[in-house]
């Protein structure tokens, strides 16, 4: 069973992402699924609606290499980078095509994953009233809550065919471990019907049984872990290595033009056969500069019954 | 207090919403401008005040200045990280955030703000960022504070051209609807001044013109027929040492002061 839930993320993609799946990849600032989306864009998978609250330069480089039908999100822009312009281009001008957006808030987006994952047949949410959003999305609606008897907006739950994210590191059973923004991953994971979970280290059993509330994602939610070293970048792992935020702001040359944002995904993703010729040609000299210093948490006594080892030991 | 020999703009809408946030708890803001307001808060009226991050940290320490809501250095050394659930269900729609700062590309004379598009939202001439947590902010935040980098009449017209986040006056246009908890946005700080929101249902007043600026000339740079309050004051100018905190301490680097 073990070797069956750790493989390779080519192996993943191919195995668990379709044509015309709903997928999403989660980690808000941290731990962003990029090598998974550069996996797919490999592929050559189309038809895809893509979920993901920020949607980030992963989204414009999905976007421009063609896969993508469909956005479902609730921010449209890169934190310190800016506009998306592929996103842009295809919204303002249909250019080279359009591209439907469904579009909610954060708080919005969060409450369908939850709704998703706990298998809810809406969630209530009061950020909506006055707003012109439910105009333009159907699928923001009201109901009457039987206690009060007053009107509430909904939002439908998000189950995505696959949900993605990146974390610290896992054990062979694919219990997850991530420190630091955890973000929207759990919901978003829990939602899904297949887990793919890229992770930067496998660790012992023990390892991760030292510190089991650290567990985001138990093993039973997960159908695969790929061990995909600085599989983040140019987003960051807290601990691990930090963002590369030069990478961010060089991004907006690139995404402004649309041929050179086609010869970068041709030369970084499409002509690189895996994560680690893409990390080559971005340069292990730029990678080595982005290592953290360490700073450790203190450790946690979780203690142990003290007779439970004997009475253990000696049946 | 000596006044600052020489300020900028930026330095003197920083130090206006830091002096706004004397009696603040707990603050909801995003990186830039806002940062920089709390810190300086921190530093010189409010030492209590916690900054809450939607990337989920509260009660960031950050050892050198921030690039992002959800840079590693927010995080480590930080009091709190929940996750986003947690952020925008109970920490923010639960009511425990008492200012949320927003930009915005237009606000209306109620304080509803657009941060979706200019034009039609179906043929946008420009797509901007859309709502992100601003919406969620809006409506749950005790007060909201918004920092606009320009004021003329296409950033303050009198009808948006879409509503991202609603004023509690478009809420209760449906009263059949539970209606949000905030006030919404109760301090509008501009180049040219300060507007503010004196009752929830009400609408902006021009109470604070900006050194050397006359409040005809926010009139006629204001989409509608903006209401100049009795006491109309001049702003604050900085003191040397906001100056010097400012320069010297939080933004070393000049990141977000320009």
């Amino acid at each position: 069973m073990d070797s069956d839930t750790v493989v390779s993320l080519p192996h993943a993609v191919e195995k668990l992402v379709n044509a015309g799946d709903t997928i999403a990849l989660e980690g808000f600032s941290h731990l962003i699924p990029f090598a998974a989306g550069h996996e797919i864009i490999r592929q050559g998978i189309t038809g895809l609606t893509f979920c993901r609250m920020t949607p980030d330069l992963l989204s414009d480089m999905m976007i421009a290499a063609g896969g993508i039908d469909r956005l479902v999100c609730s921010f449209f822009a890169s934190g310190s980078a800016g506009s998306l312009y592929e996103v842009r281009r295809r919204i303002e001008s249909q250019d080279p095509a359009p591209l439907p957006v469904e579009e909610y808030s954060h708080h919005a987006m969060t409450l369908r994953y939850h709704a998703g994952a706990a298998r809810l047949p809406f969630a209530p949410i009061s950020s909506f009233v006055g707003s012109d959003m439910p105009g333009i999305n159907p699928d923001i609606r009201a109901v009457v809550d039987p206690y009060t008897g007053k009107k509430i907006h909904v939002v439908p739950p998000l189950n995505p065919d696959v949900t993605i994210i990146h974390a610290q590191r896992a054990d062979r059973k694919g219990n997850v471990q991530i420190w630091g923004i955890a973000g929207v991953q759990q919901e978003a994971v829990y939602a899904a019907d297949k887990v793919i979970v890229t992770v930067e280290e496998i660790v012992d059993d023990e390892v991760v049984r030292a510190d089991p509330n650290r567990t985001l994602i138990p093993a039973h939610a997960v159908d695969a872990v790929c061990v995909v070293l600085t599989g983040a970048h140019p987003s960051y792992v807290q601990g691990s290595y930090d963002r590369d935020n030069a990478f961010y702001r060089e991004w907006t040359p690139i995404s402004q033009d649309p041929a050179r944002l086609r010869e970068w995904i041709d030369t970084h993703i499409r002509g690189t056969k895996d994560h680690e010729e893409y990390l080559d040609a971005i340069g292990r000299d730029r990678i080595a500069a982005l290592r953290m210093a360490p700073r450790p948490s203190g450790s946690v006594d979780y203690g142990r019954r003290p007779d439970a080892s004997t009475e253990r030991s000696s049946r | 207090m000596t006044t600052a020999a020489d300020f900028t703009e930026t330095e003197l809408v920083v130090c206006a919403a830091a002096k706004m946030l004397a009696h603040s708890n707990t603050v909801f803001a995003g990186i830039g401008l806002p940062t920089l307001a709390v810190d300086l808060a921190h530093r010189t009226l409010n030492p209590d005040i916690q900054l809450v991050y939607e990337s989920g940290v509260a009660g960031a320490h950050p050892e050198s200045m921030a690039e992002g809501i959800a840079d590693s250095v927010v995080v480590s050394g930080a009091e709190a990280v929940v996750n986003m659930h947690a952020l925008f269900g109970y920490v923010l729609q639960g009511g425990n955030v008492d200012v949320g700062f927003l930009g915005a590309a237009q606000i209306d004379r109620f304080g509803s703000l657009n941060t979706t598009v200019i034009g039609d939202w179906d043929s946008p001439k420009v797509r901007l960022p859309g709502s992100g947590g601003a919406a969620d902010i809006m409506a749950n935040a005790g007060e909201v504070f918004v920092i606009l980098r320009r004021h003329d009449p296409a950033a303050l017209p009198s009808e948006l051209d879409f509503v991202t986040s609603a004023s509690p006056v478009r809420a209760a246009e449906h009263p059949d609807f539970i209606q949000p908890r905030g006030f919404g946005v109760s301090t509008v700080i501009t180049p040219l001044g300060i507007l503010r929101r004196k009752d929830r249902l009400g609408e902006l007043e021009l109470t604070h013109v900006h050194p050397g600026v006359t409040s005809e000339q926010v009139w006629e740079q204001t989409g509608w027929d903006l209401v100049v309050s009795d006491d109309l004051s001049v702003t604050q100018e900085p003191t040397a040492e906001e100056v010097r905190l400012l320069r010297d301490e939080i933004d070393t680097v000049r990141l977000y002061l320009r």
